[in-house]
């Protein structure tokens, strides 16, 4: 491990090591590059600031690249429309009052089709809110946030590590389903300084070809890339055609992890930071002899329900922890489909309970269903 | 004898779904003829306005890509920051470049962004049905403004051209019209110097046209050429109103 | 002596009425059959002339001014 002081970057160029110790929004940003951004295009706005601060210093580096502070998070999303259409891998991060901003582009980029990342680094809310972390933007990324029937891959880290994997994974899938991905972290995680190895990087001349670019119509016919269809039945059919590529990326892009769930007669079900919280709340109730489990969604949409859903065979009690009023929980109760009982404990407002408090919550709820 | 005037190669065949008399008819001709005049056809993408024009690519025989209202500017940024030697133009409209999209516009134009901008200026919201635009004059009746726009109501129009021109990243901007053959010509002329501009790679350039929009002003055409002539021009005067090019 | 010549494509006319207000020589009016689109399409009266009594110069005013694309100018 190398202690890579603040401004990681600078040391970077001359590491020779493998793993580095960096801040969250640095990783990913610096992963971005690696898998073969070359096009930011952001705003500022706490708690992710340092991701293009890293990114206007890091592409002005590279021949070709471009960073552009843009005028507002709604010219930023257009901005990445405009760089996807021209078939550059292209990505903006903000937090929730600027991704709100940003709907009507991330709508715009499911119907046209356009791959591209979007980065949330959520704060509290609603309103102007605070800036510490929360997970209240899970509706938002989860149930498109846009206009229109469509559905963004939402990818939910809980690491620095793991900022750099899904920051990679990110752009494979946007490319691979032409579709926008929102990389869903938090305050915490942008800030947190953890140990990271990147992914090999990935050289931009060997990215598959993209045959749907506009570049200038030469030695072929011209073509348009649009999202209006005036006439119902094609509108219609472009829709199905959506559907079926969600069905595709529900089929296969489903990601958890589970944790001490083999003998569980409860789990708990939390994502990112709060899973953090819970595995180290998990960890000390163990210790006592209570039987509790962790379910992980990393993907969070798709939503792991299949997975839900086998655990309920075994497990009845599910306690579902988010920091926010209770977004989650819902697709845990769609995916149960009526199967065990759900509880929901939550933390909304940027508060960041401990391991210690939440195994309280824990061992409370475990004695009050008569499981130990 | 020999032909001497007839429809652009980098048109596509087909007729125009636009009303009689409209201006972006004779708009997209203009810009039809540059591209072939100038040999842009393979290397220029367009970017199409939310507007009566956002079918432009059954018209145009190029490549375009959709903006959602306004932000047309923004995917320009984009698509030049990828492809530096393209001609990449934004078609917008009115509410497009001076309402909802005057962010975009103002801030492309101050980074210097080497793309151009033709603003149709009709001075009204034509595909949904004639309402006030920010370009729409004091009197003038509209749908949102029966009685016509009142400054004390509605405020009072905006000139954006005059304000792109402070911005020091524009390095070409004129207002023009098309409401005669003379200015039609000019008009063009206008276009190909804008191009020029991109190719050399001097800064933003844009051409903002006086076009007429029978329908909603509820004119024959030819009362709409005189419209533009008799009224419009006093609050939007042609002429070059910046030119760095030296 | 004429040194010019236009066509008029009655189908894309939309009966503007332009290409009158513009022709120096008046040789454009409205014709009295409808076209598909159901408009009263501009008409090249020059073309019914005898060849010593036409006056187009083929300038092409007309055909700058056509909003349709529907003029095509000849000249000698």
């Amino acid at each position: 491990m190398v202690f890579a002081p603040f401004p990681a970057r600078k040391l970077l160029s001359r590491c020779t090591v493998s793993k580095v110790l960096m801040r969250g929004n640095h990783v990913v940003a610096e992963a971005a590059v690696r898998a073969g951004c070359r096009f930011y295009f952001g705003y500022p706005i706490t708690p992710q600031n340092e991701i293009p601060e890293y990114m206007s210093e890091r592409l002005s580096k590279i021949e070709g690249a471009a960073f552009v502070q843009a005028e507002s998070e709604i010219a930023s999303i257009h901005m990445v429309i405009g760089a996807s259409m021209a078939g550059a891998r292209a990505m903006t991060s903000s937090s929730g009052p600027g991704i709100s901003l940003k709907q009507e582009g991330i709508s715009f980029l499911a119907g046209l089709e356009l791959p591209a990342v979007i980065v949330n680094m959520s704060r509290g809310g609603p309103g102007l809110g605070n800036i510490a972390p929360s997970q209240s933007d899970y509706f938002q990324a989860t149930r498109g946030g846009g206009h229109g029937d469509y559905r963004n891959i939402v990818l939910g880290p809980n690491s620095g590590q793991e900022l750099a994997n899904l920051t990679f994974a990110a752009f494979d899938l946007a490319d691979r389903y032409r579709t926008p991905v929102i990389l869903l972290g938090d305050g915490m995680l942008g800030q947190m300084m953890e140990p990271v190895e990147f992914p090999p990087e990935v050289p931009v001349k060997k990215l598959p070809q993209k045959d749907w670019v506009l570049s200038g119509a030469k030695g072929r016919p011209s073509r348009f890339i649009r999202s209006l269809l005036l006439d119902v039945t094609e509108e219609e059919e472009h829709n199905w055609k959506l559907m079926r590529k969600y069905e595709k990326i529900t089929k296969e892009e489903v990601q958890w992890e589970t944790y001490a769930t083999e003998d569980a007669k409860m789990v708990v079900v939390a994502f990112g930071t709060a899973a953090r919280i819970a595995k180290g709340a998990i960890k000390r109730v163990r210790e006592q002899g209570l039987r509790v489990g962790l379910l992980r969604p990393i993907s969070l949409w798709p939503f792991p329900s299949r997975v839900t859903k086998e655990l309920s065979k075994k497990v009845r009690f599910f306690l579902v922890f988010e920091l926010n009023m209770g977004q989650m929980v819902e697709d845990v109760r769609l995916a149960l489909e009526g199967a065990g009982e759900v509880h929901f404990y939550g933390r909304p407002g940027g508060v960041i309970p401990t391991p210690v408090e939440i195994s309280r919550i824990i061992s409370s709820q475990y004695y009050q269903k008569k499981l130990g | 004898m020999k032909k001497v005037f007839s429809r652009p190669k980098s048109l596509k065949p087909a007729p125009f779904h636009y009303c009689p008399g409209c201006g972006h008819s004779i708009l997209h001709r203009l810009i039809g003829e540059v591209i072939d005049e100038m040999n842009l056809q393979e290397r220029i993408i367009g970017i199409p306005p939310a507007g009566c024009a956002v079918l432009a690519y059954n018209y145009f025989d190029i490549d375009m890509g959709e903006a959602s209202h306004g932000r047309a500017a923004a995917l320009a940024t984009g698509l030049k920051r990828v492809l530096p030697d393209r001609i990449v133009f934004t078609y917008q409209g009115d509410g497009d470049i001076a309402a909802i999209g005057t962010a975009e516009t103002i801030h492309a134009a101050a980074r210097g962004e080497k793309v151009t901008t033709i603003f149709v200026n009709n001075g009204v919201y034509g595909m949904t049905g004639g309402q006030m635009a920010p370009t729409s004059i004091l009197g003038q009746n509209t749908t949102t403004t029966p009685g016509g726009r009142k400054e004390s109501r509605d405020g009072c129009p905006i000139n954006l051209s005059e304000m792109l021109a402070v911005a020091k990243g524009s390095a070409y901007i004129e207002r023009t019209a098309i409401n005669s053959p003379a200015n039609i010509l000019k008009t063009k002329k206008a276009i190909a110097k804008a191009f020029q501009v991109q190719l050399k790679g001097l800064g933003f350039s844009l051409v903002e046209v006086l076009s007429p929009c029978p329908t909603n002003w509820k004119m024959t055409s030819v009362e709409s050429w005189k419209w533009i002539e008799e009224v419009m021009m006093k609050s939007f005067p042609i002429g070059v109103i910046k030119d760095t090019t030296g | 002596m004429t040194t010019g010549f236009i066509e008029i494509d009655l189908e894309f006319c939309k009966d503007c009425k332009l290409c009158m207000s513009v022709c120096p020589h008046q040789l454009i009016e409205t014709s009295d059959r409808l076209n598909k689109k159901g408009y009263y399409p501009a008409y090249f009266t020059d073309k019914d002339q005898k060849k010593e009594e036409r006056k187009c110069t083929g300038c092409g005013l007309c055909a700058i001014s056509c909003p349709e694309i529907a003029i095509e100018v000849y000249r000698v």
